[in-house]
């Protein structure tokens, strides 16, 4: 077990000689880090020798691949709410990290990854596991910096933390050339960042704007909500609520919003974009007043542009003033974290109900049930759908569980179908969409919120990118429920090859290994089923089982997620089937 | 601005306060890369105020790109602040120096005369060649270009532009608000209220 207890801080007069190294470990323990995903090698070797000495105080979890380390932080920050960690060494260890630093910049993610370096006057002579990180990862981290003199190491991870953690969130990458690890210097103490000069991670809140929206959105006879992951990361659940709740106004969620207002509230509506709802996608087309929190109007939400809420007045409250008519011209903008605007605005607001308005809803909603869910929830078909097993899981978990979910056909309908019942439940590449992020995600997230359930919804080809990290399950005993759901097909880009290519099936036919077969190779317990009359117990078992558990359900080969908004349309053009 | 000059594309010239760190070339660039934008001209120096970092860059785009470019740059946090203008806004100079034959200039009174005329200096005077320096907007530095090359024009160069913003008292006192911690009324602006229009619009 963890000690809680942290070393005093040394003070100014208690100077201490310590390596550069040390100084990292000290480092994290300040900012309250206990879990670490890493992998070592040469360059990053005295931090790992720093680090023998802390196991009591600090976890290090061995992944089995740096992909897995960064995108096992990044479930464990958006489980947790706090930074993940991430160490790797230089070279390959490092150029590693890439496709998850692109992705938690993309979604937002707090992260402090630590690279070792090679010996600073080695620097640019092609030395043995030597890349220009800093360079490679300038454009997918929100700050990047080397350190070559262990007195700087300290300060830099201060600010790596305040950076990472403040304003819109991000990923920060240090690199330590080795010679710093490994030089003494005069530790003096650790100061937590508080502000950077350069740096202005939130505004002043102007009355002003607030003002005008709420008069906007008390003379709006159809406004409508959309938010994002912003209400997460602002810490603002409760306060979204009661401004949904007072102001009446129906509200769509973005699937990296997903949860931030439980799935089954009144006044949640559904999902929007690409195989979002019916309902939330053609209304946008006649809302009169949008009001997007937290939110950035991504392509798979908004569809065609030029077409796309045309008749509508936007607010739009960001944190971050470049997403603020980026994509959507905005009539009011509400630049500022939406913990403070939001009670502002929910104090200026009346009390609405819009009965009617929210009755469109339904009535698109019992239309969409009807031609879709029906079918996909309580097939009638032989073969299982996806549909079916989210609904069951759903039934088992009551909504309870974090459902992590991989990228393509499973990833839409596990989020269009999954209960939510709490914040920080749904965690998804929403922005990158990286395939091979969900088993590494979901080890990530169990170690963020241990008193979880978590349940990981990968397919058939996601599985296979990142499956070494099942050693990592292994070795460290988390526990991940994974369920995979096997079409024996790349789902989702079949399904365009279907509906876009005259069904020009071209390599999207993949084969698989015995999954359960392979589990058990790792000692974890699995199984595999294909009948519908087994489904219910084998996730029962699932659930139920202590430890780690994988299970296989054998789904249609060739079904389709609608709806679908086709790219290149507008989302009132949304397809049904 | 009226709507016209939002979708024309003109010159603007972004003028960028820095923290002066190694790598910040790269992130800066990377923003007009990234969108495909040429930037015509780059110059990084310092600035009125001591450890204080000013970029002057050029590109050619609407106003609508160029702001939208700016709050990208604006956002980088070793940025401090980002300001663009036009060329009607600005003071700007760019630097040039010719290299050519002496002897033609010996020769050929001529040669001496257009120098002259193009407000010229020579900055170095040797046997073989001579070197001249202008400084001034792009038509009178490629001017002398054109007026050169029949006697044998060796070498140009031109240097990036600079800008001075007529409008602007410089950035101490920007400067100040930027240091104290706590964000005050003041402190941490807002641009959209900043435009002073009752409705943001685009
Ligand atoms: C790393 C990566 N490579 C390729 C893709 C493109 N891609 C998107 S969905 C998909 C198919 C995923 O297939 P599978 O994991 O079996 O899930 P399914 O769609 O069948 O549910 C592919 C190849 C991607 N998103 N990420």
């Amino acid at each position: 077990m963890l000690t809680k207890e942290k070393p005093a801080p040394a003070s100014p007069e208690k100077a201490k000689t310590i390596s550069g190294a040390e100084a990292v470990i000290l480092a994290l323990l300040e900012e309250n880090v206990e879990t670490v995903f890493g992998y070592p090698g040469g360059a990053i070797m005295p931090v790992y020798d720093a680090l023998y000495d802390y196991t009591d105080k600090l976890r290090h979890v061995l992944v089995r691949h740096e992909q897995g380390g960064i995108h096992a932080g990044q479930g464990y920050a958006r489980a947790s709410g706090k930074v993940g960690v991430v160490f790797a060494t230089s070279g390959p260890g490092a150029t590693n990290l890439v496709t998850g630093l692109a992705d938690a910049q993309i979604d937002s993610t707090p992260l402090v990854c630590i690279t070792g370096q090679v010996f600073a006057h080695l620097l640019g002579t092609d030395a043995f596991q030597e890349t220009d990180i800093l360079n490679i990862t300038t454009p997918v981290t929100k700050w990047n910096y080397q350190v070559t003199d262990a007195s700087e190491i300290p300060e830099v991870l201060a600010k790596a933390f305040y950076i990472a953690k403040s304003g819109r969130p991000g990923p920060v990458l240090i690199d330590i050339t080795k010679n710093a690890q490994l030089q003494p210097f005069e530790f003096t103490g650790y100061k937590p960042c508080k502000h950077i000069r350069s740096y202005r991670p939130k505004p002043h809140v102007r009355q002003e704007y607030i003002a005008q929206a709420a008069e906007l959105i008390n003379q709006a006879k159809k406004p409508f909500i959309l938010w994002g992951q912003g209400v997460m990361l602002g810490s603002a659940e409760k306060d979204f609520r009661a401004f949904v709740e007072k102001s009446g106004i129906p509200a769509a969620w973005t699937i990296m919003g997903a949860g931030a207002l439980p799935t089954d509230h009144p006044q949640n509506v559904g999902m929007l974009g690409m195989h979002g709802n019916y309902g939330p996608n053609v209304l946008t087309n006649e809302c009169d007043v949008l009001i997007a929190i937290g939110m950035r109007f991504d392509d798979r939400v908004t569809g065609r542009l030029d077409k796309y809420a045309r008749q509508a007045k936007i607010i739009h409250l960001d944190i971050d003033p470049t997403e603020i008519g980026k994509n959507v011209p905005v009539t009011v903008p509400v630049w500022g974290d939406c913990k403070e605007t939001l009670p502002l605005l929910t104090e200026l607001v009346e009390a609405q109900e819009h009965r009617e308005w929210l009755q469109q809803f339904r009535t698109y909603n019992n239309k969409e049930i009807e031609v879709v869910i029906q079918d996909e929830l309580f097939p009638t078909t032989e073969e299982m759908t996806m549909g079916e097993v989210m609904q069951q899981l759903n039934e088992l978990t009551s909504g309870d569980a974090i459902v992590v979910t991989d990228v393509g056909q499973h990833q839409m309908v596990a989020c269009r179908y999954a209960k939510l019942n709490h914040t920080r439940s749904n965690i998804t590449s929403g922005g990158l969409g990286t395939m091979g992020f969900a088993l590494p995600a979901a080890i990530g997230a169990k170690f963020g919120a241990p008193g979880r359930t978590v349940v990981a919804v990968i397919g058939d080809g996601g599985f296979q990118m990142n499956l070494q990290e099942l050693g990592t399950i292994m070795q460290s005993g988390v526990e991940v429920k994974m369920l995979i759901l096997n079409n024996r097909f790349l789902g989702m880009v079949r399904q365009w090859q279907e509906l876009f290519h005259e069904r020009r099936y071209s390599f999207v036919d993949i084969t698989s290994p015995d999954f359960v077969k392979v589990a058990s190779g790792y000692g974890i317990s699995g199984r595999s089923v294909s009948q519908r009359d087994e489904l219910s117990s084998a996730l029962r078992e699932m659930l139920s089982h202590k430890g780690s558990y994988l299970l296989e359900v054998m789904v249609t080969k060739e079904n389709n997620v609608f709806p679908m908004v086709p790219q290149g349309c507008s989302v009132s053009e949304i397809r049904l089937k | 601005m009226n709507s016209e000059t939002h979708t024309e594309k003109q010159e603007f010239n972004i003028t960028v306060y820095t923290e002066n760190h190694i790598g910040l070339l790269n992130r800066v660039a990377i923003i007009f890369s990234r969108r495909k934008i040429n930037v015509e001209s780059l110059n990084s120096s310092p600035s009125e105020i001591e450890g204080i970092h000013r970029f002057n860059i050029v590109i050619n785009e609407t106003a609508e790109v160029v702001r939208k470019i700016a709050g990208q740059l604006e956002k980088q946090v070793e940025v401090l602040k980002v300001y663009f203008n036009t060329n009607h806004d600005v003071i700007w100079q760019e630097m040039a120096l010719y290299k050519v034959p002496t002897d033609v200039i010996a020769e050929r009174a001529i040669v001496e005369r257009l120098l002259r005329e193009n407000g010229a200096r020579a900055v170095v005077i040797r046997k073989d060649y001579t070197v001249f320096e202008t400084t001034g907007q792009r038509e009178e530095t490629d001017n002398l270009v054109r007026v050169l090359q029949p006697y044998g024009l060796i070498e140009f160069v031109r240097s990036a532009r600079i800008a001075i913003i007529k409008a602007s008292d410089g950035f101490h006192r920007k400067l100040q608000e930027f240091e104290q911690s706590e964000p005050g009324d003041e402190v941490v602006e807002n641009a959209y209220l900043n435009s002073r229009e009752k409705v943001f619009t685009m």
